[in-house]
């Protein structure tokens, strides 16, 4: 029984055993492209619509408008309280994760404007250790709440997480009830808090501040889920899941998020929606 | 390299800073229990010591152990009547999660708690204890009603995980795990939980949100099982002891971490020899605890748990 709950599903990664596509052909409909040319179309597919991953400072790009983003805590970086150790240390884990994305942990915050709307963005980054949650994070998301409660301006929040980060074991679930306080203060201060799921937004992150937004916008085909297919499947060996089990288009069919929104009209709707946020008509 | 040394520095310093902090702390301060105290000393110097991997394994085994008491055997013990309250008010009664009011100490709690079982159909009826979204929302009812009638509140957690099932998810698990501490945070009531055996992850923090935080001497909780934790970093569920001594979920760590409030003692070798002992114990623990939160103004009472659970959490800068 034990074995089968494993609700942190962070770097699961790539099947062993599944060949590696090249991160710009389409896994929907196996198109390639050069990078620019995803760039351009906001990493959309332009032949089937397919979201691919966008990093963090790309969603920034993409949201803000022109240079209006102005990042802060950006020298918070994670310790390593439990002195983890599994096949390698959490330590150079997050060394590489450094080098490799040039963030300094999972999550990058600051003031922005959105279409002319003054916010707090916080976004996250999955290619940073699978967007995992662990007290950087924490503290970056409690801060853009601080900040936003202080101006009484919405915080945009854009997810893409596996969970919590597993390496630093129980103070990693406490940035869940952490986290969940900030957004306490935050409807304390009456500032909206407009939570974006993009794919995946699962375990830790979803049992805390993503689900708790005024509103929920989810991106076409991400993965929301606590707990994601392939372990829902061990526990229930033999039913088949439904095929779009977990997924935006699901959980809006039972309710859980306001809408789905396509990239392309992502800022324009957050345009909007920040605009009838706005005290007294702005 | 001298960044290096400066951040090494600074994480040292640090971390030493919330040690003293934790040292602060009142580590079963006023437990009336005669004989306790040689105990009580061997606790505290084993969370000066780092307890090896078999150590840490051998808690995980007693917190997991069949005969240990489960919430209603507490309940039977430390009550002195109970008035169990069943459904979410929506959809179902989710029997992983129990709750209701009785009387403790003479006036009326309202308690809610993870429930397992021993018996093989009560165990399937209570799903080992893994709750759905209505569990949750039947915890969720329980507070609400305690708040508005001025109930102190008592959480006993003890799960492997919320279900990670197919109705689970879609009713929407995350959210109301997140909705969960939400409620339990805003509570202007006090509030104490105590982790009696598993503290699995986000199903268990959901009922953790309290004033007191308080863990058995055998309990462990952790932000995944370490059979999940091995699975995916050493790819293989068999190198749980290993994920075990790396998740450090033992009550000594997690005190050392300052994640939980005080440690509860159990009867020698663990609460299963004793469920009389263990559950005296368990009510003088939680006593003392309500008495701490309950002589708090609510407000100030509130403000400080949202600053306990908002500087949870080791970061450098």
């Amino acid at each position: 029984m034990a074995s089968r709950i494993d609700v942190s599903i962070q770097h699961r990664g790539p099947e062993p055993e599944q060949e590696r596509k090249h991160p710009n052909t389409c896994p929907s409909c196996h198109s390639h492209y050069k990078d620019e040319e995803l760039e351009a179309n906001l990493r959309v597919c332009p032949q089937c619509g397919h979201h691919f991953p966008v990093r963090a400072r790309e969603r920034v790009i993409q949201l803000a408008d022109r240079g209006t983003f102005e990042e802060v805590d950006g020298d918070l970086r994670s310790a390593d309280p439990l002195e983890f150790f599994d096949l390698r240390a959490y330590k150079e884990r997050l060394a590489e994760a450094e080098v490799a994305t040039g963030l300094g942990d999972a999550m990058i915050a600051g003031a922005a404007v959105i279409e002319r709307r003054p916010c707090e963005l916080a976004v996250m980054d999955f290619a940073f250790m699978g967007g995992s949650m662990g007290s950087a994070v924490g503290e970056k998301f409690v801060r853009a709440s601080e900040r936003a409660a202080a101006r009484r301006v919405p915080l945009v929040c854009v997810t893409a997480s596996g969970g919590a980060r597993m390496q630093e074991g129980i103070l990693s679930l406490m940035q869940l009830p952490k986290t969940v306080a900030a957004v306490d203060e935050l409807r304390e201060a009456r500032a909206a808090l407009i939570s974006v799921m993009t794919h995946p937004t699962t375990a830790g992150v979803i049992a805390s501040f993503a689900s708790l937004g005024d509103v929920i916008v989810a991106e076409p085909g991400a993965l929301l889920a606590f707990t994601g297919p392939r372990v829902v499947q061990q526990t229930v060996k033999g039913e088949k899941l439904p095929d779009d089990f977990g997924l935006a288009e699901s959980n809006q069919r039972f309710g859980h998020v306001d809408a789905i929104i396509p990239r392309p009209e992502l800022r324009p709707y957050l345009g909007r929606l920040l605009a009838l946020f706005e005290r007294n008509g702005g | 390299m001298a960044a290096e040394r400066t951040q090494g520095a600074v994480e040292q310093l640090k971390l030493r800073e919330r040690l003293a902090k934790l040292r602060d702390l009142p580590l079963l301060r006023g437990v009336g229990v005669s004989g306790e105290m040689a105990r009580l000393q061997r606790q505290i110097d084993r969370i000066g010591a780092a307890p090896t991997e078999d150590e840490v394994w051998q808690e995980v085994e007693l917190a997991r152990h069949q005969d240990r008491p489960y919430t209603l055997d507490y309940v039977e013990r430390m009550f002195e009547d109970f008035i169990e309250l069943h459904g979410d008010r929506a959809l179902t009664d989710d029997k992983a999660i129990v709750g209701g009011l009785g009387r403790f100490n003479g006036r009326t709690v309202a308690l809610v708690g993870h429930q397992k079982a021993r018996d093989i159909r009560e165990r399937v009826d209570r799903n080992y204890g893994m709750a759905h979204p209505e569990g949750y929302r039947k915890a969720m009812r329980v507070m609400e009603l305690a708040d508005r009638h001025g109930f102190p509140f008592i959480a006993l957690v003890d799960t492997l995980g919320a279900y990670p099932g197919v109705k689970a998810e879609q009713h929407g698990q995350g959210g109301w795990l997140a909705r969960c501490q939400l409620q339990m945070i805003r509570l202007g009531i006090p509030t104490v939980s105590c982790i009696i055996g598993e503290g699995g992850s986000g199903g268990a923090v959901a009922l953790a949100v309290a004033d007191r935080v308080l863990m058995q001497e055998n309990s462990i909780y952790s932000v995944i099982t370490p059979e999940g934790c091995a699975s995916i970093l050493w790819r293989d569920a068999g190198e749980a002891k290993k994920a075990a001594a790396a998740l450090k979920p033992d009550a000594a760590h997690c005190f050392q971490l300052g994640v939980v409030d005080a440690v509860v003692p159990e009867p020698p070798g663990g609460a299963h020899n004793d469920h009389d002992a263990a559950a005296r114990l368990l009510a003088a623990s939680l006593s003392e605890a309500l008495r701490d939160v309950e002589s708090l103004d609510p407000v100030e009472r509130r403000r400080l748990r949202h600053r306990k659970f908002r500087d949870m959490g080791v970061f450098l800068e």
